[in-house]
């Protein structure tokens, strides 16, 4: 019991950093239609440049601000110059702009940053938390940090106008275009927003994984297997998509014997398309109904 | 991802748009496509007179990846599916040649239809499963596939078969019956008739009656069930037949490069066929062998430009490649033909009305 506990635990605060990845992921998918392969990247690119604020004595939360605001115009900047002229290409070729970005990005931070790990400062401290030996103090800020924006994001569609007009360019282009909302512009306002909340997602990963350009690798596989697990149209399904992929591979790794500690990997992604068999539209997500 | 048409081949042909999609825009006047084919059929075999081993070496690679594209496009091109998982396919192709020949002794030319039956068999019921899931949650699950193939293949209790991480190091076949090539040069001639044997294969299923309800499953899936067409079927045959042609690949791959390890066949290998997919033009026979082209050669161009930054220079060629052709190279030739039919046309109405 004392193990599962502590096993569960373990994958909850793995789960949180596929969770904000799964968030991030779900947030451009909402604005585009398409899921962003470089979004790990991208993230990655802004912790980065956060780190090197910080390097240059710039405080955390200086920083923080800065480059979630940085974040926000980049992701605005590479939806207007790289994706808006082939925004009318088809699905795959889209496909590749994002394998391209993917590319570009890594490569530049190898080259500006180089490829030896670096260490990323927390501001939740690395202590455990109450005392006990479950979770660190980060693990918790991590995990409240992803439940907040998640909060926030909530009230944001629900609550605001710009959130509701964000919401019809995506779910209907066409009508919303006719009702006098720049649909084009709600599309960069997403890749703002979710380049915005990567940075976050990366900056709290940072200190857990260290910082390297090749972090998110793992990490954004893992975010999008949590987002189609949750299901893509619901953030909050995303996010319990997340974390439920962190706590599988954890159990699998340590319960099942055998295969278990080998092929953690491949039973966790194995009980997730079994999971899809049953809801093809993941956990959490409304399928879609088109008029034939 | 509103329809399944949108990963189709859309193309802005001004004629005969419905032929265009499997390929067969040849107006009277222009020359015939079986020409062009034969050209290069012809060129193809003259190459080993001309270059050097190390080229030979690359060409016959750019085959085997062309080849495994054309599985790859096969299964995304004609029947709108999704696959991450292409690089799992070509590595059980290659581990199938590679230890029959290592365990067996088994001689080469026979893996590649054991290569391709393995193949076909793990696509179709892996095809089943598929039938449930749609796009994104199509590109998972293959994606899932893709992810697990390195760590199955290093898996402990399979290791007296697969070698384990050390994967399994082949030797290079010499040519047969005294014929004076040396072994770069027969495997060349290897490929290349596999190839065209496959390519001639592919060209006639596309324009069969199956090839056209695998296309209508493409295009309208609830009009082709109501057609008649049995989807479910055509489906997970075409999984299956994509997954063949992608493992006759991989073995042909095992060969020529003598070794097969487990890491080579990851996910990253799946995103190149992905890449050479669409720049060759998805849904395009000939578009797989310039899809193979781009991935191997592209790379090591970038490298030479510069080795810090090759990723982002492969990268920045990508985008340029796909803005200058969305399409795919297919997608461009094709539009190119449209061009030059219109401006010869226009010529002969100007010229028959000068001399009436």
């Amino acid at each position: 019991m004392e193990l599962l506990l502590q096993q569960v635990m373990a994958g909850l605060a793995t789960g949180a950093i596929y969770a904000c990845m799964a968030l991030a992921v779900v947030m451009i998918y909402q604005a585009i239609d398409h899921l962003n392969f470089a979004q790990g990247e991208m993230a990655m690119f802004s912790t980065f440049i956060a780190w090197q604020l910080i390097q240059w004595g710039v405080p955390y939360w200086g920083a923080f601000v800065a480059v979630v605001a940085v974040s926000f115009v980049g992701g605005i900047a590479i939806e207007r110059i790289l994706f808006r002229p082939i925004h009318n290409a088809p699905v795959l070729t889209q496909l590749v702009a994002f394998i391209a970005l993917f590319g570009i990005l890594n490569s530049s931070a190898g080259e500006i940053w180089n490829f030896t790990i670096k260490e990323f400062p927390t501001p939740f401290g690395r202590g455990p938390l109450f005392g006990g030996h479950l979770i660190s103090t980060h693990d918790a800020g991590m995990i409240g940090v992803t439940l907040l924006i998640l909060i926030l994001l909530y009230l944001f569609f629900r609550g605001s106008r710009l959130g509701l007009a964000m919401r019809a360019a995506a779910a209907n282009p066409a009508s919303a275009r006719l009702v006098g909302i720049r649909v084009g512009w709600m599309i960069a306002l997403g890749w703002g927003m979710s380049a915005s909340i990567g940075a976050v997602a990366g900056m709290l990963i940072a200190p857990v994984v260290f910082l390297e350009p090749n972090m998110m690798l793992g990490v954004l596989l893992y975010g999008f297997a949590g987002a189609v697990l949750g299901g893509l149209s619901s953030p909050g399904g995303a996010v319990l998509g997340g974390f439920a992929v962190g706590v599988i591979e954890n159990l699998a790794g340590t319960f099942i014997p055998y295969f278990g500690r080998e092929l953690k990997l491949t039973i966790a992604l194995i009980m997730i398309v079994a999971v899809l068999l049953v809801r093809p539209s993941g956990l959490f997500g409304r399928s879609v109904v088109s008029r034939v | 991802m509103s329809a399944p048409d949108d990963i189709a081949t859309k193309q802005s042909v001004p004629f005969d748009a419905a032929e265009a999609s499997v390929g067969s825009a040849a107006t009277a006047r222009a020359t015939p496509r079986y020409v062009w084919a034969l050209a290069a059929a012809v060129l193809a075999a003259l190459l080993p007179l001309v270059a050097t081993n190390f080229v030979l070496f690359q060409l016959t690679l750019v085959m085997v990846y062309g080849l495994a594209i054309l599985g790859l496009n096969l299964l995304t091109g004609f029947n709108g599916q999704f696959s991450l998982g292409h690089s799992a396919f070509y590595g059980i192709g290659a581990y199938t040649a590679a230890i029959l020949m290592d365990h067996w002794d088994v001689a080469y030319f026979y893996t590649l239809p054991a290569a391709g039956v393995v193949c076909f068999v793990v696509g179709f019921l892996f095809g089943l499963p598929a039938l449930r899931l749609q796009n994104l949650y199509l590109a998972l699950a293959t994606f899932a596939l893709a992810t697990a193939m390195p760590q199955i293949l290093k898996f402990g209790p399979l290791e007296p078969l697969t070698g384990g991480v050390q994967g399994i190091a082949l030797i290079k076949p010499d040519a047969p019956l005294r014929l004076p090539l040396n072994p770069d040069q027969w495997l060349y001639y290897f490929t290349l008739a596999v190839l065209l044997l496959l390519m001639a294969a592919a060209w006639n299923l596309v324009h069969s009656r199956s090839g056209r309800a695998i296309m209508a499953i493409r295009d309208h899936p609830i009009a082709a069930a109501s057609m008649g067409v049995n989807t479910a079927l055509y489906k997970t045959l075409t999984f299956g037949v994509s997954a063949l042609y992608t493992g006759i690949a991989g073995a042909l791959g095992a060969i020529v490069v003598q070794f097969v390890a487990p890491d080579s066949f990851n996910f990253l290998l799946s995103v190149s066929f992905l890449v050479g997919l669409v720049i060759g033009g998805v849904g395009s026979i000939p578009g797989s062998i310039v899809g193979g082209l781009f991935v191997l050669y592209v790379p090591n161009i970038a490298e030479s430009i510069s080795t810090g930054l090759s990723g982002a220079v492969y990268g920045l060629i990508m985008l340029l490649v796909i803005y200058v052709m969305p399409s795919g190279a297919a997608g461009f030739a094709r539009l190119a033909a449209a061009q030059s039919a219109k401006a010869r046309q226009t010529w002969i109405n100007r010229s028959e009305r000068r001399s009436p």
